[in-house]
């Protein structure tokens, strides 16, 4: 793992950038800590995020009254509407609008309200966010931009609740994507975001709004970008995934433990710029590698995982790469549950790759 | 009286001068009457950069008692669609539209079957007014194999091909250039129809309405803009969306009509109008001024960014069907009991249609698959390992 001086500079790591307001970084295990559910984790991010910096700001259609899934509940109140607001319902407005704002040194919090609607969102992401400050020889950013969207499946979303639409922005060099998988990891993640002085994407598992509780800490923390975290050690297999998708993946690991088959699980948390390193470490151990992700298999961001695991890590591989992810449909309405990649799925993938 | 001959009118009870015509059928007996009556509407049209139609809209008994029967049995199937959703048989999302029916069934009387209609997700009733069984709307309410877009779509996703129904849209606003295209098709074979592209206020604030405008101006097509204005985009009210909530207004260089959306007969002369219109110059906005009482979705209680007061208030005064209930009665077209009748028969379809639309099974999974491509591409899809399940798209 990469070292870490005072000022949360990564040493030794090229091109992933320092952290900016890195003086906050608090040791998160330091202070109370409350058990409490994703979407309050993120609604105590929001509150942080708009108390420490007076030129933060929060806006996306019907975020005054708390949002449709309370992860804005109360900041109306306490910070005016002059800095929480809604929008009309123009997402391509909505984030060109967030540029601009952040363009002028602020801090623009954007939400989008359900990915599925990112689309007429995504010229404005992939032309002018992501290519400000390079066009404009570094006169201009909008590092301050941050978009906010729950993603995913959630039993029941059909088409254009459900979807996963992270692959087509990981295809951006300008922007970052951030996917949480847990309530304590969403909030220091998503403060790492609103203070990273690039523009962030951060999809939030909505199956997990209510669903994920953990402990909490109470304060202001920040959780490192572009560092993957391995949360089960293992020694025969490696499987990388991010957000809820990591819950389905654990159990199969505990599964395959069962039958004697010892999985390391990675949780990626940055997609781009994504942590190479661990992962490759980890494949350089285990010799066999499996992605997961809700999203359909064919272009997904598995795919480039899996292209880079194989550039480096060839020779040790022991099994092709293995993808279990959504197929390549529209996200289906009834079907959900075939659509998905279940447990059993993964399990199966595990098998087959470490009997290879 | 010219219906005297019809009807008893001074008997309200036991019709016992029932005229024979009518007493053989099972059913309450939807006059055939075709006898115009003039009513005028409830408020005068307001219009942008246009003429206003007449106030006057020339109707008759049997369209009155059908659209009495029509938006009752819309009413009903929202309010069962309701229950369903709460008792988990139908799952996804619900948008409904009780409270707007008279738009659906007004527009309907000014327009044929060759006229396409394009709408966003709420729109279980356009389905019905464009023909759509009761079966279909449950059957795909619950995904099953029998619902219109055969299990796949589910609520917000209803088609019907043979009445030019284009559906059913999830994404707001993405339905309206959809809408202009479809009558630039209209004008081409000069078929001497138009398209009704629905959306609502909060999909007016989007930018492709805007850009679908400026083209249905610039080529003249029969493209009829309707904005149902319920005045609340999902939790936001209107004012705090738009600068100018004068929706029939923001097509500026088009003309725009605005209209009382809960009067069945206003929408029906507005249509007509707008249809005419259309033909003759290109592109026109309607905006109905209408109201929902259910919440944005059944996932929204509906009454965080409004009062109950509210709500109960537009429910007793501008209800469209308690409308054409007082207007049946006052010109003496039926009597209570037969258009309770008419409530009641109404509700035993919906009923035999849902026992019916449960009975339908759910669609194979090998459909997953189908319909991702065109038929017969064989293109292959890969299941979640790569290896074991291979499916070509049919």
């Amino acid at each position: 793992m990469a070292l870490r001086n005072i000022m949360g500079k990564r040493v030794g790591i090229g091109l992933m950038g320092s952290r900016a307001l890195s003086t906050a970084t608090c040791d998160v295990e330091s202070g109370s800590a409350k058990s409490i559910n994703l979407y309050s984790a993120i609604n105590q991010a929001l509150h942080v995020a708009l108390e420490t910096d007076p030129r933060a700001f929060v806006f996306g259609e019907d975020v005054s009254f708390g949002g449709v899934f309370r992860c804005t509940t109360g900041l109306a109140d306490r910070f005016g509407k002059a800095r929480v607001f809604n929008t009309p319902l123009c997402e391509q407005g909505i984030v060109g609008f967030g540029i601009g704002l952040a363009a002028m040194g602020n801090r623009a919090i954007a939400e989008i309200q359900f990915a599925d609607y990112i689309y007429p969102a995504f010229d404005q992401i992939v032309n002018e966010a992501a290519k400000f400050r390079y066009r404009s020889g570094n006169q201009f950013n909008c590092g301050g931009l941050t978009i906010r969207a729950p993603y995913g499946a959630v039993g029941h979303g059909g088409h254009y609740h459900s979807q996963s639409p992270e692959a087509f922005f990981c295809h951006v060099p300008g922007i970052k994507v951030v996917i949480p998988r847990s309530p304590r990891q969403a909030k220091g993640l998503l403060l790492s975001c609103i203070r990273d002085p690039n523009p962030v994407v951060f999809f939030e598992p909505k199956w997990l709004y209510r669903l994920a509780v953990e402990e909490v800490p109470e304060h202001d923390y920040m959780l490192p970008l572009s560092e993957a975290e391995v949360i089960r050690q293992g020694s025969d297999i490696t499987l990388v995934g991010w957000g809820a998708q990591l819950s389905i993946m654990e159990q199969a690991c505990i599964e395959a433990e069962k039958d004697g088959i010892s999985c390391e699980l990675i949780d990626l948390k940055t997609l781009i710029p994504w942590d190479k390193e661990t992962v490759e470490a980890s494949v350089r151990k285990t010799g066999r590698v499996l992605i997961s992700h809700e999203a359909p298999v064919t272009g997904g961001f598995g795919a480039e995982i899996s292209a880079s695991i194989v550039e480096c890590c060839f020779l040790r591989l022991e099994a092709p790469v293995a993808r279990v992810c959504g197929l390549d449909t529209p996200f289906p309405l009834v079907f959900e549950p075939f659509y998905m990649p279940t447990k059993n799925k993964i399990l199966d993938a595990i098998k087959a790759t470490v009997n290879y | 009286m010219a219906l005297s001959y019809l009807r008893s009118s001074s008997s309200r009870s036991a019709n016992l001068l029932k005229p024979l015509s009518s007493g053989l059928s099972l059913r309450s007996p939807i006059s055939t009457d075709t006898t115009p009556i003039t009513v005028e509407t409830s408020v005068p049209f307001t219009s942008h950069r246009c003429d206003a139609p007449s106030r006057s809209v020339e109707t008759n008994p049997k369209e009155l008692l059908t659209f009495f029967r029509d938006m009752a049995l819309m009413r009903r199937m929202e309010i069962a669609a309701d229950s369903l959703y709460k008792a988990k048989l139908i799952r996804g999302f619900c948008h409904l539209y009780d409270g707007q029916e008279a738009f659906a069934v007004g527009m309907e009387a000014a327009i044929t079957k060759k006229d396409c209609i394009i709408t966003a997700y709420r729109d279980h009733c356009t389905f019905m007014g464009r023909g759509g069984t009761l079966l279909e709307v449950f059957a795909e309410l619950m995904g099953r194999q029998a619902g219109c877009s055969k299990g796949k779509g589910g609520s917000m996703h209803f088609y019907k091909k043979d009445s030019n129904f284009y559906g059913g849209h999830g994404i707001v606003g993405a339905q309206v250039p959809l809408g202009c295209g479809l009558a630039f098709a209209q004008k081409y074979s000069k078929d001497e129809t138009v398209t009704f592209a629905m959306y609502g206020d909060g999909a007016a604030n989007q930018g492709q309405l805007f850009e679908a405008l400026n083209i249905s101006a610039l080529w003249d097509l029969p493209a009829i803009l309707v904005c149902e204005n319920n005045h609340y985009g999902m939790g936001t009210a209107e004012w705090r969306a738009a600068k100018s909530p004068a929706y029939y207004k923001r097509g500026d260089y088009v003309p725009g009509l605005k209209v009382d959306g809960m009067d069945a007969l206003a929408v029906k002369q507005a249509c007509k109008f707008a249809k005419e219109h259309a033909l003759k110059s290109g592109p026109i906005i309607l905006e109905m001024d209408t109201y929902r009482y259910h919440g944005h979705s059944m996932s929204d209680p509906g009454s965080t960014y409004r009062t109950r007061d509210e709500i109960s208030g537009v429910r007793q005064e501008r209800d469209p069907i308690e409308r054409i209930r007082k207007l049946i009665l006052s010109h003496d077209l039926a009597s209570e009991k037969e258009l309770k009748d008419i409530e009641k028969e109404v509700r035993k379809e919906v009923d035999d249609a849902i026992t019916r639309a449960k009975e339908s099974p759910m669609p194979e999974p090998s459909k997953l698959f189908t319909n991702v491509y065109a038929k017969g591409l064989g293109v292959e899809s890969f299941g979640a390992d790569r290896k074991e399940v291979r499916a070509t798209l049919p």
